[in-house]
């Protein structure tokens, strides 16, 4: 039977979320279907650029939403991230399921601001899928033992439009589709009141996928690495940074890794707002005759439970 | 890409670095440890730690989500075990005089979502007192691993 690639990911969606859902639907006869919003405050991370749970840039180990092991929970988020030139705003949701499996949707809308590239629009859809494996992030104080989690992000480019209507291989991709996968380790260090995060990702995306999968210099997927350090101010505020590698695929763009600075306000567990100052390198500098870095603000918001 | 490397490597050093830190603190298991006397005097040592677990019952009687456990509870025994448990844990002379957590709690049938609570209207106890942020989770550090005897469904 040949699948062809969404199939086979929705397949491992379904069947990711069938491994969970016959001990969730026992449990549902002795508790109430309600969700039970009983994690702990901000362990479930924010709304990566990406539609996953972690940090602002890069998927944590950390399950969205507040529900425990018992239940479940869900959220919607928007983020705006603003560069000189450019301008890519997020938005989508999560479920979070028996704080085990974690499916994320996210749509990117990315923009040109200033130069030849100024009204350019380029859109993108996100399917990501995360298990957790092992370990517990916040229980296991007295180990050395990381939470650990894999996951799956399915992305689908939808194109070029604006000053310019093309499938996003007009700018050299070799594919408008691909599927990033990743581990990660994630560890809440309590007497130090520090959360480290490593990801392992393997990817063919150009810039998130934004200018599409593979190029003229590589087309085939690269071992990438992503970390995140925060220090938990109080049990509502969190300052951090992460960094993550990039590839370069496309000749003409200089793709570099991105980094952030970022500090995440957790009121409740109804919503949290995290704002940052991101670095994302360049972006089609040769066709945009821009080298500069490309800096700005990134503003997140999550609302759910 | 050299640069890149660095970046990683200074960051997975820094990782192992906290980690090595980290097992050389909790060597000792999590009923007993050294003496942090600066912990102790964030609590305001007896004194505060007693002020401390008295408006944590009060805050755990309010709490619809665990109000039921404690109403089942010998609460004056509970609050001198639990003035014992903060103490130590603290840092402080007090010696935890009561059972193990797994056998206190087996017969409960305590969720994740109970412990949560309780760890929660801790915190607002401990915010009442003043107690700065880093040594609530120093303690909590402490408490964390209990879940793991504790939550038995």
């Amino acid at each position: 039977m040949h699948l062809n690639r969404f199939r086979k990911f929705t397949l491992l969606a379904l069947l990711t979320s069938a491994y969970a859902i016959p001990a969730f639907a026992e449990d549902m006869s002795s508790s109430s279907f309600s969700p039970d919003m009983g994690k702990l405050l901000a362990t479930g991370g924010v709304s990566s650029v990406e539609g996953a749970a972690g940090g602002g840039i890069t998927p944590w180990a950390l399950i969205s939403g507040y529900g425990t092991r018992d239940s479940y929970g869900a959220n919607v988020h928007y983020t705006r991230l603003k560069t000189s030139d450019f301008s890519l705003d997020t938005y989508g949701a999560a479920v979070g399921i028996m704080d085990r499996v974690e499916l994320s949707l996210a749509k990117q809308d990315f923009e040109g601001k200033d130069g030849p590239l100024n009204g350019l629009k380029i859109t993108q859809d996100i399917f990501g899928v995360k298990v957790k494996v092992a370990g517990d992030a916040v229980y296991d104080q007295d180990t050395w033992m990381p939470q650990v989690a894999v996951g799956a992000q399915y992305k689908r480019n939808k194109g070029l439009s604006g000053i310019i209507n093309a499938p996003v291989t007009a700018l050299g991709a070799v594919k408008e589709n691909g599927v990033d996968y990743y581990a990660s380790a994630t560890k809440l260090y309590l007497e130090q009141s520090i959360l480290a995060n490593l990801t392992l990702r393997v990817t063919k995306a150009n810039q998130m996928g934004i200018l599409g999968f593979g190029g003229d210099l590589h087309d085939r997927y690269k071992p990438l690495v992503e970390g995140s350090i925060a220090y938990l101010l109080n049990k509502n505020w969190v300052v951090g940074t992460e960094y993550r590698m990039k590839p370069h695929n496309l000749s003409a763009d200089n793709e570099k890794a991105y980094y952030d600075l970022f500090v995440a306000w957790f009121p409740t567990k109804a919503v949290s707002i995290t704002a940052a100052y991101a670095n994302i390198g360049s972006i089609a500098a040769p066709e945009t005759m821009n080298k500069d870095d490309q800096k700005g603000l990134y503003l997140s918001l999550q609302a759910g439970f | 890409m050299i640069r890149n490397f660095k970046l990683v490597a200074a960051l997975a050093l820094s990782m192992c670095a906290s980690h090595i830190a980290f097992a050389q603190e909790v060597m000792a298991p999590a009923t007993s440890m050294a003496a942090e006397d600066s912990v102790y005097a964030d609590f305001g040592g007896k004194a505060g730690i007693s002020t401390i677990i008295d408006n944590f019952l009060v805050i755990w009687k309010a709490d619809p989500r665990i109000s039921k456990a404690l109403a089942e509870a010998d609460v004056e025994r509970l609050s001198a075990l639990l003035k014992e448990q903060i103490g130590q844990l603290t840092g402080g002379p007090e010696k935890y005089s009561g059972t193990d957590m797994k056998t206190a709690h087996e017969q409960m049938g305590i969720r994740n979502a109970n412990f949560n609570a309780l760890a929660e209207d801790l915190q607002l106890a401990m915010d009442k007192s003043g107690v700065p942020s880093r040594a609530q989770n120093k303690l909590l550090s402490k408490l964390a691993p209990m879940e793991h005897q504790i939550v038995t469904k």
